[in-house]
C-alpha cells in the first residue's frame, strides 16, 4: 500500500500563495537591508522586469531578466570559451540588454579552495570590491561560476554576522574608491536560465524529444548556503534543485535519473590542477559510469565551471582502463543555445571539449559537417587577417 | 608506530597554539555545533572514497579539543578534502570542509612542511591569479601540464591565438587571462591582497613566489600612487 504522503500538494499549494514579502524560514536579506537602514552599506536593488522563482525553503527569489553585469567564470572563459559565449547568446536571443565588464576579477575562491593561499578579509574584499563596480555600471550582477555563488553567499554571511570583518572591508572599499554595496539578491545564470526556459522553448528550432540527459547538480550551487538555491515541486518533488533539469525538461528533452547524482564531480580544486587521479578516478567510476550503466545518456549537462572540465576532460584517460566513458558534458547554456538553432562552433565552441560531441550533434539533427566547414572558412579569414575577430554578427551570419 | 605518535616529539604548546589559532577564527563558531557520531558527512565525501579521510573525525577533533589528532589531521588529512561541501549535509549544521579552510590557513601562515609539500607544483596556479586576477588562462592549456587529457589539448595549444580571436565577446581575445582585466582593477586587487596580509601568507610558504608578486604588484601600485611600504 503506498504511503499517503501530501509532501509535494502542499509544496505547490504554498509555493502559490506565498510571496516575496512572506518567507517561511529566516531570510539574511532582513538583516542585509537593516544594514542598509543604519547606513553601513548600499543595497543594489534587483532591476525591473524581474522573474519570482521558488527556493529551497520557498521564499519566492528574484531573478532579473535583463539590465545584468555578468560576473565571469576562470575556468569557463579560459578553457570552455562557448560556456560564457552561450550566455551572452541566449542574453542577445531574447534582446536584452546585459554587460560582459572588463572592471571585474575573479572572485578567487577557486585559489581560496585549493590553497588557502588567501584569508576571509582578503575574499570579501574582492566579493565587495566587485560588487561596488557593478554597482557603478548600474547592471546587476548575475553570476556565472557555481563557486563564485556559492563563496558570494559564504561572504554575505560572515560580513552580516561579524561588524568587524564589515569594518575592515569597507576600510578596504574607501580605500579603492568603492562603493560599499550588497546586491538585494545574489543570483546564478542558471536561476537565468531556469527563469527564461519557456522563453527558450518557444524559440527552440531542433526536436530533443529522443534526446537522453543526466543532470549533474553543482556541489557549490546547491550544497553551500543552501536556502536561496532554486527548488521546485515540479522537479523531483522539490528535493533537488530544479536549475538544469526544468530547462531540459521544458526544451522538450528527457531527464534521466542515476543514483549518484548527489556525489560531487572530482574536481577537487586543488586535485584537478595537481593531484588529477583523484579527480578522473572519481569522475569517471562514480558519476560517468553509473550515469551510462543506469542511465544511458546521449549528454551529461551541468551548470559549472569546475563540473564540465572535470566530467569531460577525465575521460580520455579512463578509456585506457575499460571504465564506461564516452558521453559528451556541456552546459544547459550550450544544450539551450543549440536546441535555438546556434552554431555549435561559433557559439558553443565545442572544439574545446574533449569528449566525442559529434554523435550527440546528429542525433540534435545538427549537420556538423557543414558547421565545420563553415567555421574553419571564418578560422581561414582571420588567418588571412581578411577579419581581426569572428563578431557576433558572424556568429549569427 | 601510529600516526599521533609520529607527532609525539612536537610540543603540546606548539599543538594547543596552532589550535587556538583555528579556534580563534570568527568563522570556528558558525562551523561547528557538536557531532552526532552519524557519519552521514563520510557518507557523502568523496574524498572518504578515495583517501583514508574522515570529516566526522575533523568535527570530533576540533570539537574535542584532541590535540592529537588535530595537529595530525593538520599534517596528514587537509590537503586531501576536495571542498565540495557534500559535508554540509550535517544534520547538526556542522562544517567540516569549512573547518579545514581554516585549519589549512593556519598552516599556511605557520608555513608547516606538510602545507609547503602539498602546495608543491601549485605555485605557477597562484601567481596566475594573485597577479593577472584571473585563476586560469587559456595558455595554460598544454600537453605537458594535461598528458591525461589527451591530444585534444595540443591541438588547442597549436591553435589557441586563432581559437580566442574566433570567439566573439570582446572580453575573450585573451591568451594570457582568462578574460580582459582592466589595470585599474588590478591595481585594486593588488592593494587588497597588501592590505589584508595575503603576500604575507605567501612568503611562509614560497618565498621566491612572494618576491616575484612583490616586484608585479610594487610597479602598478607605485604607477597608481600606492605606497607598499
Amino acid at each position: 500500500m503506498p504511503i499517503p504522503l501530501n509532501v509535494i500538494e502542499a509544496r505547490r499549494a504554498q509555493r502559490d500563495e506565498r510571496g516575496p514579502t512572506a518567507p517561511p524560514t529566516e531570510d539574511i536579506r532582513e538583516k542585509v537591508f537593516e544594514l542598509e537602514a543604519k547606513g553601513e552599506w548600499i543595497v543594489q536593488r534587483v532591476p525591473e522586469p524581474w522573474v519570482g522563482v521558488t527556493t529551497k525553503y520557498g521564499r519566492i527569489k528574484k531573478i532579473p531578466a535583463e539590465h545584468t553585469w555578468h560576473h565571469k567564470s576562470c575556468g569557463q572563459c579560459g578553457h570552455i570559451p562557448g560556456y560564457s559565449t552561450a550566455i551572452y547568446w541566449l542574453n542577445r536571443a531574447l534582446d536584452f540588454d546585459y554587460n560582459d565588464p572588463k572592471d571585474q576579477t575573479s572572485c578567487t575562491a577557486w585559489n581560496y579552495y585549493a590553497s588557502a593561499t588567501s584569508n576571509v578579509g582578503a575574499q570579501a574584499a574582492v566579493a565587495m570590491r566587485n560588487f561596488g563596480a557593478a554597482y557603478e555600471s548600474g547592471y546587476f550582477p548575475t553570476i556565472h561560476c557555481g563557486t563564485s555563488y556559492g563563496h558570494y553567499k559564504e561572504v554575505r554571511e560572515e560580513l552580516v554576522a561579524h561588524a568587524e570583518l564589515r569594518d575592515e572591508v569597507r576600510r578596504i572599499c574607501d580605500k579603492l574608491g568603492k562603493p560599499f554595496v550588497m546586491p538585494e539578491e545574489i543570483v546564478h545564470y542558471s536561476e537565468w536560465v531556469y527563469a527564461m526556459r519557456h522563453e527558450f522553448a518557444q524559440r527552440r528550432v531542433l526536436d530533443l524529444s529522443s534526446i537522453d540527459v543526466t543532470v549533474h547538480p553543482a556541489c557549490h550551487y546547491h550544497k553551500l548556503v543552501v536556502e536561496d538555491a532554486i527548488y521546485d515541486p515540479d522537479v523531483y518533488g522539490g528535493q533537488r534543485t530544479a536549475v538544469v533539469s526544468a530547462v531540459v525538461t521544458a526544451l522538450g528533452a528527457n531527464v534521466k535519473d542515476y543514483s549518484t547524482w548527489f556525489d560531487c564531480c572530482g574536481f577537487g580544486f586543488r586535485h584537478i590542477l595537481v593531484q588529477r587521479d583523484f579527480t578522473r578516478s572519481f569522475a569517471t567510476l562514480r558519476k560517468i559510469e553509473v550515469m551510462r550503466e543506469e542511465a544511458n545518456p546521449d549528454v551529461v549537462l551541468t551548470h559549472d565551471t569546475g563540473c564540465v572540465t572535470t566530467l569531460d576532460q577525465s575521460q580520455f584517460a579512463a578509456r585506457a582502463h575499460d571504465v564506461k566513458v564516452g558521453v559528451p558534458v556541456m552546459s544547459e547554456a550550450q544544450f539551450a543555445a543549440l536546441a535555438m538553432g546556434a552554431h555549435p562552433y561559433r557559439v558553443c565552441q565545442l572544439h574545446w571539449h574533449n569528449t566525442e560531441y559529434r554523435p550527440l550533434l546528429e542525433k540534435m539533427g545538427i549537420d556538423w559537417r557543414e558547421r565545420w566547414r563553415e567555421f574553419e572558412d571564418d578560422l581561414e579569414r582571420l588567418r588571412k587577417g581578411d577579419k581581426q575577430f569572428l563578431t557576433w554578427e558572424d556568429a549569427d551570419a | 608506530m601510529t600516526l599521533q605518535a609520529r607527532y609525539a616529539d612536537v610540543p603540546v604548546e606548539t599543538k594547543q597554539r596552532l589550535f587556538d589559532e583555528v579556534r580563534a577564527d570568527i568563522r570556528f563558531k558558525d562551523y561547528l555545533f557538536g557531532c552526532y557520531e552519524c557519519g552521514i558527512c563520510v557518507a557523502a565525501c568523496p574524498s572518504a572514497r578515495f583517501y583514508d579521510f574522515s570529516p566526522r573525525k575533523i568535527a570530533q577533533a576540533t570539537g574535542r579539543e584532541d590535540l592529537g589528532m588535530f595537529y595530525e589531521q593538520l599534517n596528514d588529512d587537509i590537503w586531501n578534502c576536495s571542498q565540495c561541501f557534500s559535508c554540509l549535509r550535517c544534520p547538526r549544521g556542522n562544517n567540516p570542509g569549512g573547518l579545514i579552510t581554516i585549519m589549512r590557513e593556519v598552516a599556511i601562515n605557520n608555513g608547516l612542511t606538510s602545507a609547503r609539500q602539498a602546495l608543491e607544483g601549485y605555485g605557477r596556479v597562484v601567481y596566475k591569479i594573485m597577479s593577472t586576477g584571473t585563476q586560469v588562462s587559456p595558455d595554460m592549456l598544454q600537453p605537458n601540464a594535461f598528458p591525461d587529457w589527451g591530444p585534444h589539448v595540443a591541438e588547442i595549444s597549436e591553435n589557441l591565438e586563432l581559437w580566442r580571436r574566433a570567439l566573439p565577446p570582446e572580453t575573450l581575445h585573451t591568451t594570457t587571462t582568462a578574460w580582459y582585466v582592466d589595470d585599474k582593477t588590478l591595481t585594486e586587487l593588488y592593494l587588497i591582497w597588501h592590505m589584508t596580509g595575503v603576500l604575507d601568507m605567501i612568503k611562509e610558504v614560497d618565498e621566491g613566489l612572494h618576491m616575484i608578486l612583490n616586484d608585479v604588484m610594487e610597479e602598478l601600485l607605485e604607477e597608481a600612487g600606492y605606497s607598499t611600504a
